[in-house]
């Protein structure tokens, strides 16, 4: 097999165009093909509402550094709107949380609060710093062979780095929930509810299941910017990206869908597209979530039995729904100054609320009293809607990918419960409303065609994470078909506009097909 | 009729179910013990096991084969469905026709050993030792096929041994003759379909029958009748078993660990180590097992599977192999005195490089007579042909006796 | 008064009877000092309704106890007898149930009752938990290694560690990984299709935790009470003839006879700590008696919270041990019948009935009676682990007469964050029964008396902290080197000559006296004298 072929890359979101990026830096040909008419996938600024726009994925927070850096992303117009947003945990009695890394504003804190928050904000950091590390490169295989020792023992020794206190404290909590661990810090419910949320956002979880310590690292293991606005919404982050393809000499395809990877289950040879356009390719990158790229473009078939069933059994099924409200003006919200309008505001007013909100989920309902992650990033970026109008984008947990009854019947009713729920914070907001669209994951799942409507296109847990993500096996890119890569979002280091997927993709590439 | 129910929860009263056939065992059983063998009552000998394998060496033996396990699979995608399950190019299995073959999970070792009867264009049986339901159903993601367990829907009985072409021939299966080796065709047998294949589990001339449960006894009675003249005789699981290991076919639980129940992974087996290289086949394209056999074939396997030919008369059952530098390379997983051969046999599973054709190795048997234990060291060499393989065996069409 | 001793072990329970009897093997001079006026703790038996009735009133059945102890202190010698149940079954609301025979084929013609494929399913899902079983057992007689030392010792244990994982081989390391980290409902969904099954081997993933089934980490808790044998019956479990205090009451015995001394009815009200050293303990009574190890048989908040100056000890640590994760979540209903129960949907005769059974038919229902709990009442649709002894052990009730233990979960700590009361345990108990009923009407009739015991009763009659059954949680943060706590996993506490030997301790609670075996080791190497505790059978 060739190793300085062709590459052939389906699917245009932020990962497949930073493979495409770094593939073309190198000298490789490469063609992204995308199902949609604008790359981008969840990260594309796409019109709701005439005149109002918005991106599924709306902050952006753990863009890999190195990718922004190597590509330059800056100098092909990523512009930030604004940057390191705070947070605001939203209380229902107006007694708002301000929560910056070095203190908290408001609430109603205790002593115990403030005077824990600096610590567990080092911990926290240091720790997620440490995940951060695990981005830029392939997860090692845990085997006798040297290479993985030696890459095991790195690992090992990285954690040792820390320091004996801290590693024993990394070891103690990487596997438990994030209540218990904030019931160690914090007494204040606001700031629970609030750092819970953070720790359970996208995931099947509520601040007691087990492995949202983890997902919270996660979450911080940006290095950077913390939260921030994109410049005409996080299209332009994927617009970036596709120019910096473009300039390395990368083709773009939009519009054009691969209907089917080609394979004897040995090697890939090209794809057929949904037009019965074939293309001939020996090296095949997919940004597809894992379960559609290896069951449904592959095929089952073309996998040994039990590599089938390792994707299989991937966890694919988001809760999350995006809401995007097209306003006529600002809204108020009761007790918070406007000024404050332009940062990340938080409903979950205690962890208490979160798990009400999750345990329907668990049975196939939606929340009655939903937790959200709200913007408005029209305050920061008047291009994204009319003049003097605003666009509000909202993360909104749980509805669960499969709702008993089904969502035709459901989405009205789950709308109506969150903006009730918006209500009680900002009365007055529904006749502002003059537009909306909520995507719930299987239309999330419709539109950007990731598996169960997941946004990090397989549930980030400890059981799917480093060299068992997505599968065991397969967690290095390099797929068990010769010439067949992922690197989306399904692979380590998981979702969140990140571009560490594809780039490392890309390496495993240029590594080249020696297994 | 279907003897088999476990719909109702007072199934738990009884361990073990009779055979479509039992009543008719029952009359032959003169030593009135039974043994369990799956989900049936089965019998370890008739009236004697070495008498009972003479008559399959010498005339013909009956074997209950019932509950052997059973799986169908049907569909479009049957063929590629099985090619990815298997490890040989079952397109060269013809309709009519009959191949043995293994399969493996995706580390190369083996699941289990099993005939795949070809009925018809998308439709086949595999028949096997071990129950396979959730491997092959998990291994039917992606195929257009169904597959499901028809362990109980047939019965089965294994006519084995020289006069068999004989018996079958007296009881009026016009064509039998023309059957080749892992032949396999379908009669009109009173009123129902008697599928008959030309195949067997003791290196001789042989088939096995195959009826619908409701027609067991009857298929039973005409065999005995038309056998009468030719020696016919029940035998029992004693008796197969001599038979078997005098051909030199293995068993899954007793030669090899069958590796979907291996909880220790590495005491299982490739079919490389299990002398069944042959039936791995690289070119068909993509299957269970490919990449780890394709490593191992290129790096070598650590065990082969050999036949003993062992000094002496003791047969040599769970003895220690020593290779010439006095070490322990290995165990015996089969054994037994050949009367047909005159010899101690054996298979063994041995380290590599060790068990190549015609290498010496010694064999320590421990054996008791009259409650006093011996231990001999034998000398074993390895031998490629089976213990016993008479040209009878393929000759098309058959002798009668 | 006063006396000197060698080791002062502070509980009576089965870890601490076990640490107290190899180290008086090792010839020291050992004196057990008990607060109740019996024995046993959590394995106890007592005659709590009349005579000639004996309740298994918290443990119920054993199946963890190592059998490396139970020969090492001739337990059967001293009357201990472990005999297995065999089977059991979980009943389904439109009146089936999936039956668990002590006969393989059985067994797997009753699941293919229900599900052919799982039928199969089953035994790949029973070679998985056992491949993980096989891995684990090897542990449970060795002390955690310190994963941040450079100890020569913590590194040994690191590599043994690191040696049997690769053992493993790849694909079984990934096995295992997912294994620790994943919840039982996903662990079971990746084996099986019938709800009914799921639910049947979901029980054992919740157990004595505060997590659902949903919860990530669940699919260990399984592993914990499958990891045990009956006599090398993987996973198998059995009564103790005569109850579960037989257990406590043999270890008991053998202390004895090795010239150990026990004190009842005195707890300690504080262990004696001068010069940063733990010298002994003073008793509720204000004798003192002092010795060169104090050993803990208690909790670890116990120990730490409630025995000990909060000024001998670092507030850091204080901050950690108020941390450590022991929250109650079962309850027990003992109860005694006048005849045998009769459940309408077995067959007439069923030997079923003589093992565990079980009241639930779906993942939902588990999570369900969860999220009571984390709400802060109990269970309206509790899990059920529901035994019958004396249709096994003829000697703890009188001819054709019963004695059933019920095991219910989830019971919270507290009501509403509140102390029970005991209108509350009633009701409790009341609901318990009403469940029970369904499946066995008529069943309530046969009550002649009932002792229910919530997290409440736990606390106060043996200092099981909040009612926790395991000594503290099985999560990742508390189990091996994290338990009980980072740094202190060797079974050293944080002053010198304190030891802690419970069921805080690796590898945790279920009646196994590993903590204890491995506390005396601990000690025993510290005072440099002769080990007695024997070390764990591999399993090849």
């Amino acid at each position: 097999m060739t190793n300085t072929g062709a590459v052939l890359i389906i699917g245009g979101g932020h990962n497949g165009l930073a493979c495409a990026a770094y593939l073309a830096r190198a000298g490789r040909p490469v063609t992204v093909i995308e199902a949609a008419e604008r790359v981008g996938g969840m990260a594309a600024t796409r019109e709701f509402v005439t005149g109002y726009r918005a991106s599924c994925a709306h902050l952006l927070y753990l863009l890999d550094e190195s990718v922004a850096g190597d590509l330059s992303l800056a100098s092909h117009g990523l512009r930030l709107a604004a940057t390191e947003l705070q947070t605001v945990a939203l209380d229902p009695g107006g007694e708002h949380l301000l929560m910056a890394p070095d203190g908290l504003e408001g609430g109603g804190l205790g002593d115990r609060d403030r005077a824990a928050w600096p610590e567990y904000q080092r911990r926290m950091s240091k720790f997620a710093a440490y995940l951060g590390t695990l981005r830029s490169q392939a997860p090692p295989r845990i085997t006798n062979r040297r290479e993985d020792l030696l890459a095991l023992g790195a690992l090992a020794w990285r954690l040792r780095r820390m320091g004996r206190d801290d590693m024993r404290e990394f070891l103690r909590i990487a596997g438990i929930n994030i209540h218990d661990l904030l019931n160690e810090y914090f007494d204040s419910s606001l700031l629970k509810g609030a750092l819970g949320f953070d720790a359970v956002l996208g995931a099947f979880a509520g601040p007691r299941s087990n492995n949202t310590v983890f997902t919270a690292l996660h979450r911080r293991s940006g290095a950077g910017n913390g939260y921030s606005v994109v410049e005409g919404g996080m299209g332009a982050v994927t617009d970036a990206l596709a120019a910096a393809a473009t300039a390395a000499g990368a083709t773009i395809r939009t519009g054009v869908r691969v209907q089917r990877i080609e394979s004897d289950g040995l090697t890939v040879s090209g794809v057929e597209l949904d037009d019965g356009e074939r293309l001939a390719a020996s090296t095949i990158v997919s940004n597809a979530d894992p379960k559609t790229t290896m069951l449904k473009l592959l095929g089952a078939r073309h996998l040994e039995a039990e590599t089938a069933r390792r994707f299989h059994r991937l966890r694919t099924s988001g809760c999350t729904a995006k809401l995007h409200l097209a306003l006529d003006g600002l809204p108020e919200i009761s007790g918070l100054a406007a000024e404050h309008l332009d940062q990340r505001l938080l409903i979950a007013p205690g962890p208490g609320y979160l798990d009400r909100a999750f345990n329907p989920c668990k049975y196939g309902e939606f929340s009655r009293q939903p937790a959200m992650e709200i913007i408005l990033p029209s305050v920061v970026d008047p291009s994204l809607a009319p003049s003097g109008r605003h666009v509000l984008s909202a993360v909104v947990q749980y509805a669960p990918y499969r709702l008993e009854g089904g969502w035709e019947a459901g989405k009205p009713a789950f709308l109506e419960a969150i903006l009730d729920t918006l209500e009680g914070y900002a009365p007055g907001i529904r006749p502002l409303i003059v537009g909306s669209e909520l995507l719930t994951p299987p239309d999330i799942e419709n539109l950007f065609g990731a598996t169960g409507g997941h946004w990090h296109h397989a549930e980030l847990s400890l059981d799917q994470f480093l060299m068992l993500r997505p599968a065991p096996r397969a967690a290095q890119y390099r797929m068990p078909v010769d010439g067949l890569y992922l690197c989306s979002a399904g692979c380590h280091p998981g979702g969140g506009v990140m571009g560490s997927a594809g780039r490392n993709a890309a390496r495993a590439v240029l590594g080249g097909a020696k297994k | 009729m279907r003897t088999v129910h476990f719909d109702h929860r007072n199934h738990a009263r009884d361990a073990a179910f009779p055979s479509p056939f039992h009543s008719r065992q029952a009359q032959h059983n003169r030593m009135k013990e039974w043994s369990r063998w799956s989900d049936y009552l089965s019998v370890p000998a008739y009236w004697c096991a070495d008498m009972e394998y003479f008559a399959g060496r010498n005339a013909c033996g009956v074997f209950d084969l019932t509950p052997m396990i059973k799986h169908r699979v049907s569909g479009p995608d049957a063929l590629p469905y099985l090619n990815r399950l298997v490890t040989r190019d079952v397109a060269k299995i013809k309709p009519g026709r009959v191949g043995y073959s293994v399969w493996c999970n995706e580390q190369g070792r083996v699941l289990d050993d099993g005939t795949i009867f070809h009925f018809d264009e998308g439709d086949y049986r595999i028949c096997s030792q071990e129950r396979q339901i959730d491997w092959f159903l998990t291994s039917a993601q992606g195929f257009d096929v169904d597959v499901r367990e028809e362990t109980h829907d047939v019965a089965g009985l294994a006519l084995q041994g020289p006069t068999s072409f004989a018996v079958l021939n007296a009881l009026g299966l016009a064509g039998v003759e023309t059957l080749t080796p892992f032949g396999l065709t379908t009669f009109d047998f009173a009123g129902a379909s008697l599928t008959v294949s030309r195949t067997g589990f003791t290196g001789d001339l042989g088939y096995e029958l195959w009826v619908d449960p409701d027609h067991a006894e009857t298929l039973w009675d005409r065999l005995f009748e038309a056998g009468e003249l030719h020696g016919i005789r029940a035998m029992g699981s004693q008796a197969l078993d001599l038979l078997r290991i005098e051909a030199g076919f293995i068993l899954a639980g007793i030669d090899f660990l069958p590796a979907w129940e291996a909880v220790r992974p590495s005491h299982t087996r490739s079919p490389f180590e299990l002398g069944l290289g042959w039936l791995v086949n690289f070119d068909k394209g993509l299957f269970t097992g490919r990449r780890a056999l394709l490593e191992e074939h290129e790096r070598g396997s650590r065990y082969r599977l050999v036949k003993l030919d062992i000094a002496g008369n003791k047969p040599a059952k769970d003895a220690y192999v020593f290779g010439g530098d006095g070490k322990v390379i290995g165990t015996v997983t089969s054994a037994m005195w050949s009367p047909s051969a005159k010899a101690s046999i054996a298979l063994a599973s041995v380290e590599t490089p060790h068990g190549e054709s015609g290498e010496e190795l010694d064999v320590e048997i421990y054996y008791q007579r009259e409650l006093k234990w011996h231990r001999v060291m034998a000398r074993a060499r390895v031998v490629d042909k089976a213990f016993w393989d008479p040209p009878r065996r393929r000759q098309t069409p058959p002798a009668k006796f | 008064m006063s006396t000197k001793y060698n080791a002062i072990v502070i509980g009576a329970g089965h870890n601490a009877l076990t640490s107290a009897a190899f180290l008086a093997r090792a010839g020291m001079k050992t004196l057990v000092v008990e607060k109740n006026d019996y024995i046993g703790g959590a394995t106890v038996s007592l005659e709590t309704y009349r005579k000639d009735w004996k309740y298994s009133n918290c443990s119920y059945v054993a199946s963890l106890l190592r059998p490396e102890v139970y020969r090492s202190l001739k337990l059967a010698k001293y009357g201990l007898q472990i005999v297995p149940y065999g089977g059991g079954a979980t009943f389904s609301q439109n009146g089936d149930y999936i039956g668990r025979y002590v006969d393989p084929d059985i067994s797997r013609r009753e699941v293919a009752r229900h599900s052919q494929r799982d039928a199969h399913a089953t035994e790949r899902f029973d070679r998985d938990v056992m491949r993980q079983a096989r891995f684990i057992r090897q542990f449970l007689l060795r002390t955690p290694p310190d994963p941040t030392s450079f100890r020569p010792r913590d590194l040994l244990e690191l590599l043994y560690t690191a040696r049997a994982a690769l053992d493993l081989g790849e694909d079984l390391i990934y096995d295992t990984m997912r294994f620790y980290t994943m919840s039982i409902a996903d662990f079971l969904d990746e084996y099986f299709e019938h709800p009914l099954i799921k639910a049947s081997h979901a029980g054992s993933g919740i157990i004595g935790s505060a997590m659902g089934v949903m919860s990530p980490g669940t699919a260990y808790v399984l592993l914990h009470h499958a990891m045990g044998d009956v006599d090398g019956s993987m996973g198998a479990w059995g009564f103790a003839r005569g109850g579960m205090g037989a257990v406590a009451q043999a270890m008991h015995d053998c202390f004895i006879d090795l010239g150990g001394r026990v004190q009842i009815g005195q707890g300690v009200s504080r262990i004696i700590v001068k010069r940063g050293r733990a010298v002994g303990v003073a008793l509720e009574n204000g004798d003192e008696h002092y010795a060169d190890v104090i050993v803990s048989g208690l909790t670890l908040p116990h120990t730490f919270l409630e025995c000990m100056e909060a000024s001998d000890l670092d507030a850091g640590f204080l901050d950690r041990v108020r941390h450590f994760k022991i929250r109650g979540s079962s309850g027990k209903l003992n109860i005694a019948l006048d005849g045998p129960p009769r459940f309408t949907a077995l067959p007439e005769g069923s030997e079923l009935a003589r093992g565990d059974l079980h009241f639930v038919d779906t993942m939902e229902r588990l999570e369900r009676a969860y999220d009571d709990w984390k709400a802060g009442t109990w269970s309206k649709d509790p899990y059920i682990d529901l035994l019958i002894p004396t249709m096994t052990d003829p000697s703890m009730a009188p001819p054709g007469k019963h004695f059933m233990s019920v095991f219910v979960q989830y019971v919270p700590p507290k009501v509403d964050g509140k102390d029970w009361t005991d209108a509350q345990v009633a009701a409790f108990g009341q609901n318990v029964v009403n469940r029970i009923e369904e499946y066995a009407p008529g069943f309530k009739d046969l009550i002649l008396h009932m002792e229910v015991r919530t997290p409440r009763e736990l606390e106060n009659e043996i200092g099981l902290t909040s009612g926790n059954i395991f000594h503290g949680e099985l999560t990742m943060d508390q189990l091996s080197f994290n338990r009980p706590l980072p740094g202190y996993a060797q079974y050293r506490g944080p002053v010198k000559g304190l030891y802690l030997c419970g069921s805080s301790t690796h590898p945790g609670g279920g009646v196994m006296a590993a903590p204890g075996a491995n506390a005396a080791r601990e000690i025993l190497g510290d005072l440099r004298r002769i080990n007695t505790v024997p070390e764990g059978w591999l399993d090849d």
